[in-house]
């Protein structure tokens, strides 16, 4: 074995640039939190100068001049609604991914599969908090935020953002920090069983914001995708195919199991995996109807999209598995509602029922394709089927959303609608765009990191710990017979 | 003294256990086993990764019987646990050396 000390010494210099870093800058220019006496001012630098659902609603019908109207009102159904959301997708991680992930594994590596979601949850909101939030959602620039809310520093009490503006900004910043926390997470589906934990943590935290951060600013965060008018409701690329595609070139980079192939890797108790997908699918409603960032029409609209494409997407799966392979099993089916939840999520806010239904029988029929039998044919270990499901999931419900969203449904959103139902064939492009932005920067990206994380701490555990179990090796615990 | 090790369906056990009652054997030890004879395993599919399982889920009894009562005890496992298909499983009888009853301390068929 080489020497452990210099590699020791080289990851330990790795996190510390990572997190010291943004910290040494918050020293230097942290401002302390706003006094209570200016939230008025906080208030109005926020305020859009456009109307806003909240200026509209909160407004008296004469329009008032800009210096004599108050700042948009703080809404409370929004905000009920977007402290709701934000805990529902939270628990879409801990525990529904968890769960998910869990039961597929064998029993010898259940602990460390649950480890790698609690433990991206907790490096994650750290890292959101110091400088995540701030480089993905604050500033005006086109590929990048900036640097101002390092440590939340301007976040006072009744600050908003002009992105949510009739919602405190803690609780757009704290909604946002659970998809940030989500889409690392949904890698570890393609790295199971054999990464090790300090390697995976450090992943996290690099990717998040190397990766996570930059895209989701261009797409939402007022970066280049999203004002060129690329759809994402709620993270079909900038979560799934974004995920997803960091999870094949892991794979990829990873290697495959030991025994892949010969040995039983039979999940340990798909009941977890069951109770894991139906929390993914109730949160979820969080994920989506909350991408709205208000109460209101678009996120009852965004909520039956949901519904109906995941039923639709699970039948989906199940019916072609029934035929393919003569049973529909369990497992099928609950990948097949995830397919359809990934598939929905780009396009929940734009499309109409009948959208949502296509989207979702096609989402079911082509992920199990990929998951199933692209995979078999490449040859690549996607373990528990990131790419096969996130990515190629996420890419097509991308693309269906340039097909299928009208602005009847969304006219703030989609002012110019969609291809098939208001002929606006140039949104395919834009979403093209969207889609080949993010599976190349992420390839791209994803590899670097992890190639400096192999050079330094390496990524793999030993054969032997692999053949022996990650819960012991790793975390000296066991699940008891 | 002879140990006899019965390897039977496990939906078959409670049937094995009332038939040995009957036949005067009074103590048993059960330990849940896989295993495979002439009956092949199945096939599990997740996802399009096929595993054949070889080895089938079985209950094996274990119990120490008088000389006597070996023949008894010995059809009545035979009857209780023939389905007529592959896989009922199998009856084997090994020889005892001693026997000791923990609580009195009573040795030989005594103990048994």
């Amino acid at each position: 074995m080489k020497p452990t000390a210099l590699r020791r010494l080289a990851g330990f210099a790795l996190v510390a640039m990572i997190v010291g870093a943004p910290i040494a800058g918050a020293a230097q220019t942290a401002a302390p939190m706003p006094p209570p006496a200016a939230p008025a001012a906080a208030s109005a630098q926020s305020a859009a100068p456009s109307a806003t659902p909240a200026a509209a609603a909160a407004a008296t019908p004469a329009a008032a001049a800009p210096a004599a109207t108050p700042a948009p009102k703080i809404d409370s159904g929004d905000t009920a609604w977007m402290l709701t959301s934000s805990v529902l997708v939270l628990m879409m991680t801990i525990p529904g991914l968890a769960l998910f992930y869990a039961g597929m594994v064998r029993k010898k590596n259940i602990l460390a599969t649950v480890a790698q979601s609690f433990g991206a949850t907790c490096v994650i909101t750290v890292l959101w908090m110091i400088i995540g939030y701030s480089i993905a959602f604050t500033g005006s620039g086109k590929y990048i935020g900036d640097f101002k809310y390092v440590m939340l520093a301007p976040l006072g009490l009744n600050a908003t953002s002009t992105l949510a503006p009739t919602i405190p900004e803690s609780v757009y910043m704290m909604f946002q920090m659970t998809f940030a926390i989500i889409t690392p997470a949904l890698i570890a589906g393609a790295l199971a069983d054999r990464m090790k934990y300090s390697a995976f943590l450090v992943f996290m935290g690099a990717w998040l914001l190397l990766v996570y951060c930059p895209i989701a600013h261009w797409v939402w965060g007022g970066g280049w995708l999203g004002t060129a008018g690329a759809l994402d409701y709620a993270g079909g690329t900038v979560v799934h195919l974004n995920a997803g595609t960091a999870g094949l070139v892991a794979a990829l980079m990873l290697g495959k199991r030991k025994g892949l192939g010969t040995e039983n890797m039979a999940p340990h108790n798909l009941v977890y995996s069951v109770i894991g997908a139906s929390l993914l699918w109730v949160g979820w409603f969080g994920f989506n109807a909350g991408s709205a960032l208000t109460s209101n029409v678009n996120a009852g609209m965004a909520m039956v999209a949901t519904q109906i494409a995941t039923a639709a997407a699970a039948l989906a799966w199940m019916a072609a598995e029934w035929v393919i392979a003569k049973k529909p099993s369990v497992l099928g089916m609950v990948s097949g509602a995830v397919a359809g939840l990934v598939a929905i999520t780009p396009a929940s806010g734009f499309v109409n029922p009948t959208g949502a239904l296509i989207i979702g029988l096609a989402a079911g029929a082509v992920c199990y394709l990929s998951a199933v039998h692209m995979k078999k044919a490449f040859g690549y270990d996607d373990a528990l089927d990131c790419f096969g499901v996130h990515g190629v999931g996420g890419a097509l419900g991308a693309l269906m959303t340039g097909m299928f969203a009208s602005k009847l449904i969304n006219p703030s959103g989609a002012p110019k609608g969609g291809w098939l139902i208001d002929g606006n064939a140039h949104q395919m492009i834009l979403q093209l765009e969207d889609v080949a932005a993010t599976f190349f920067y992420c390839g791209i990206v994803t590899f670097i990191i992890l190639l400096a994380i192999k050079v330094t701490i390496g990524l793999r555990v030993s054969e032997e710990v692999e053949r022996e179990g990650l819960d012991i090796n790793l975390h000296g615990e066991v699940v008891q017979a | 003294m002879k140990l006899i090790i019965a390897i039977v369906k496990p939906f078959k056990l409670d049937e094995v256990r009332e038939a040995l009652m009957a036949a005067g054997v009074e103590g048993l030890t059960i330990t849940e086993v896989k295993g495979y004879g002439r009956q092949k395993g199945q096939t599990e599919i997740y996802r399009g990764a096929e595993y054949q399982v070889n080895f089938v889920p079985k209950v094996k009894l274990e119990a120490v019987v008088d000389d006597a009562g070996v023949a008894g005890a010995v059809e009545a496992i035979k009857a209780a646990a023939a389905t007529g298909k592959i896989g009922d499983g199998k009856i084997f009888v090994l020889n005892v050396e001693d026997a000791v009853r923990i609580r009195t301390g009573e040795t030989g068929s005594a103990a048994l």
